[in-house]
């Protein structure tokens, strides 16, 4: 059963397509991921799915209800909350702020220390410098802030764009435990990834997007021996 | 010489303190909608001007007093802040237009919008009717006041803890620092920040307002340019305080009002206006961030 269904979506900026009528399914419970080269559309996809980006065309249908043309903030009360490329994270506000900031929408003070408990059982780190501000923080730390504060908003499904990027190889391998850890915890997740061959070792299912467009699809495991996907993700080892 | 200057200090201190609290408040407004919406919108003095001619007509025409002048004029001056955005800015959000092109559009709509003004009022100086508040003197231990610098005094404290508290404890606070911070990141928590953006534009043209009627009672002297001369002012104040920051433009304000009232008390009524950009020339150069400001947190 598909939690997201996309069907037809084009995005682009100013006079280009950067994704060209791309169809695109996650399954509940499922991590899907999406790799490709640099400029394929990764980013774009996941920017048009959480509504920074307004669709062009197509439908993108999440639990049945269409979010393409929504706007971001109605895409997140539905319950797709993306982990933006870079982090985003508030720099000068507190880490507890931050926190905060991932349960925005809920009221329930009760169901923010919840959740705020769960996330700093998690990241452990993160719970020793609440009150230091995210900016100061480490990459991989600013990663793992931004990942705990999606979860701050208990997502129906994870939208994580690039969580590897520019992170030292210690981090890297952390965050994909985490990807993981959430796998088995039954959550939904879109991953992009430019790390294809980490990226396909946690995944069910993967397409390569090139150029705006799917160009293969399939389970992570038929992908990753794709003798074309190993050539030009994989590198040939 | 020096017993003359400190029998008249306490008096000089209170006149400065008056004069501060309305650059402080037309200073926050503008700081906070360049903080949270990231634009120079340099319509800002005219909310002060529209203010202040409100006030005048509405208690010309209407005969209402100070305590109902004062927010009538700056609920109003709120809602043209709110509509003026609309119309001029937020097509340029949409598009993600370059910071420059918003300050080019505001200020050919500031243009637009005092000739506009000129042509309607002429230029002459207008003065609110003496019933709109009494002017007797009250003496408070050797310190001379009347009612309107009080009115002045009080409504700013209110307004600026009002604002902070706001800012500081509730949810709509949390929501103004989240897009001061990261627009697009507040917008992925779940922020809607066009409705952040009329609230914000909202309340800065209130406060704009506020400034406008307060000013216009304490010198009774309103005239369409006067929001002009205040935004020169309100420049320094912000930028001596640290662009979008709230305590130091209040703080910023207050030193400014002080030292200007101090200058025209004990050396020349001529200079008194020097030095607000004495004062902001000197911080550019030690200290661009603004006197109380501090550079943003951000690694490499």
């Amino acid at each position: 059963m598909s939690v997201l269904k996309v069907r037809g979506l084009t995005l682009g900026y100013n006079r280009t397509d950067a994704v060209k009528g791309i169809d695109l399914d996650v399954a509940e419970g499922a991590v899907v991921s999406l790799i490709g080269a640099n400029g394929a559309g990764k980013t774009t996809t996941l920017r048009g799915l959480s509504g920074l980006l307004k669709a062009r065309a197509g439908s993108v249908l999440f639990q049945g209800a269409e979010m393409a043309g929504q706007p971001a903030y109605k895409i997140t009360r539905a319950g797709v909350i993306q982990v933006p490329e870079g982090r985003q994270v508030f720099a000068n506000m507190t880490i507890e702020e931050n926190l905060r900031m991932g349960a925005y929408l809920v009221q329930d003070k009760a169901e923010i220390a919840r959740r705020r408990v769960g996330v700093l059982e998690r990241f452990p780190r993160l719970g020793e410098r609440l009150q230091q501000l995210a900016g100061l923080l480490s990459g991989g730390e600013q990663q793992m802030l931004a990942i705990g504060r999606a979860l701050m908003a208990d997502p129906k499904l994870l939208l994580l764009d690039e969580p590897s990027m520019g992170l030292a190889p210690l981090f890297i391998e952390e965050i994909f435990a985490i990807i993981r850890a959430l796998k088995v915890e039954g959550r939904t997740i879109l991953l992009v990834e430019q790390n294809a061959q980490a990226a396909l070792e946690v995944s069910d299912h993967a397409y390569v997007l090139e150029s705006g467009r799917i160009k293969l699809q399939g389970p992570a495991t038929e992908i990753a021996s794709n003798p074309e996907v190993i050539a030009a993700y994989l590198g040939a080892a | 010489m020096f017993a003359q200057i400190l029998q008249q200090l306490p008096q000089q201190l209170l006149n400065g303190l008056v004069l501060g609290s309305t650059y402080a408040l037309f200073a926050l407004g503008f700081t906070l909608m360049f903080g949270v919406l990231g634009v120079i919108n340099l319509t800002y003095g005219f909310y002060f001007t529209t203010a202040a001619f409100l006030a005048l007509y509405g208690s010309k025409l209407l005969a209402l007093p100070i305590w109902l002048a004062l927010p009538g004029a700056a609920l109003l001056a709120g809602l043209i802040a709110v509509l003026l955005d609309a119309i001029l800015l937020t097509p340029l959000r949409r598009k993600k237009a370059p910071e420059l092109s918003s300050l080019m559009v505001t200020l050919g709509a500031t243009l637009l919008l005092y000739s506009l003004m000129t042509a309607t009022f002429g230029t002459e100086i207008r003065r609110l009717p003496p019933a709109i508040i009494s002017h007797a003197a009250i003496m408070l231990g050797g310190v001379r006041m009347n009612l309107s610098q009080i009115l002045i005094v009080v409504t700013t404290v209110l307004i600026v803890a009002a604002l902070l508290a706001v800012i500081r404890f509730t949810r709509f606070g949390l929501s103004m620092r989240s897009m001061a911070e990261n627009g697009e990141a507040a917008e992925l928590m779940g922020v809607n920040t066009d409705a952040v953006v009329r609230l914000v534009s909202f309340i800065s043209g209130a406060l704009g307002g506020t400034a406008g009627v307060l000013i216009g009672l304490n010198f009774n002297a309103i005239q369409p340019y006067m929001g002009e001369t205040m935004m020169l002012k309100g420049f320094a104040v912000i930028i001596i305080g640290g662009l979008g920051d709230i305590k130091g433009a209040l703080i910023a304000g207050l030193v400014i009002g002080v030292l200007e009232v101090l200058t025209a008390g004990f050396i020349s009524s001529d200079i008194k206006d020097a030095v607000g950009f004495i004062l902001l020339v000197a911080t550019l150069w030690f200290r661009p961030v603004g006197l109380f400001g501090r550079a943003p947190a951000k690694r490499a």
